[in-house]
């Protein structure tokens, strides 16, 4: 079956992105992200340590040929730090994708709408592919949409909280409404979260901390894979409607009295 | 005669005439595996070694960690 994930021209057969950040070490990086059949992976940009530059980094440890980058602006509170973090992201030359995170909020890690949009708007403007993490809001979605965004990437709850989707219905609303695949980003905890993201019809989801942070993340990451597979091959399957009574199985007629 | 710069936020004493490729060469930084930013402006690698420090001048050096 070809079913391939499209963002911005580029097709994947993967709809599982992972993040690169609170890994125990690189091994078990690179073996989720094999596990995971990951080939869209997340990053995020700092200040290069000068006290040790020639310690080894990210950028020795992963495969870059391998997969598509996704930097992100993490750590961005206004729109204007994360157009700069984007445009330095970009400038290391592997990826003009931007995964766009405005946050002011350092207890909830939510998203500014407003600063989003502003730097969604600027971003697509000097030719990124900006693929914006925002509340579960279907109207910011649209407009976010409106402005030449990828993908909008709704959270499922707050970011490494492991709550799963805590607010299913507006989830459901954005994918009704996105021309433009939706990522549902930060918060899952289990493959069930993603299966059930899946199912609703997400066209992909993004899973970092409970990968990162399981006992064996080589095997979170499989479950994951597994999970989301199972997921949006049941929304393509179409799920049976809920009903408020039982309806047998087997025929009501002929049983032996 | 040195100028004094700030570098990723730290103040730093660099020689008159320090080109950023000299900077990030004295730094043991590997130029491919960075972003520069120079005074808000973003450098093109091509520009490391045209490019002289100054009085002041505000350079960030940057690059990918892990993040998700």
């Amino acid at each position: 079956m070809d079913d391939k994930l499209v963002i911005a021209g580029k097709g994947f057969r993967s709809r599982l992105f992972l993040g690169t950040g609170k890994y125990r070490n690189y091994e078990e990086m690179n073996a989720a992200f094999e596990a995971a059949g990951a080939e869209i992976i997340t990053v995020a940009l700092r200040r290069l340590d000068l006290s040790d530059p020639g310690k080894k980094t990210l950028l020795d440890e992963i495969d870059w040929s391998r997969y598509t980058i996704l930097p992100n602006t993490a750590g961005c509170r206004t729109a204007d730090e994360a157009v700069r973090t984007a445009q330095l992201a970009r400038a290391m030359g592997l990826s003009n994708w931007i995964k766009l995170e405005v946050i002011p909020d350092p207890v909830y890690l939510l998203p500014d709408p407003i600063g989003t949009l502003e730097a969604a708007k600027r971003l697509v403007d000097e030719g990124f592919v900006v693929l914006p993490y925002i509340n579960d809001d279907p109207v910011l979605a649209r407009r976010l949409e409106e402005v030449g965004c990828a993908t909008v990437m709704p959270l499922a709850s707050p970011i490494g909280s492991g709550q799963g989707m805590v607010n299913f219905e507006q989830i459901k609303i954005i994918v009704e409404q996105s021309k433009v695949p939706v990522v549902v980003d930060a918060g899952l905890g289990a493959p069930s979260d993603a299966a059930l993201a899946m199912e609703i019809g997400a066209s992909a989801c993004l899973v970092n901390t409970a990968v990162a942070l399981a006992k064996n993340p080589a095997l979170m990451a499989e479950a994951m894979r597994l999970g989301i597979e199972a997921g949006r091959k049941a929304f393509l399957a179409g799920r049976i409607p809920k009903k408020a009574y039982g309806s047998a199985s087997s025929p009501t007629e002929g049983v032996v009295r | 005669m040195a100028y004094q710069i700030s570098l990723n936020g730290k103040p730093e004493r660099v020689e008159e005439g320090l080109t950023v490729a000299q900077l990030l060469e004295a730094k043991g930084v590997n130029p491919v595996r960075v972003a520069v930013e120079l005074n808000r402006r973003i450098l093109r690698r091509e520009e490391y070694t045209s490019t002289r420090l100054g009085e002041g001048d505000v350079v960030e050096v940057v690059t990918f960690v892990g993040g998700g």
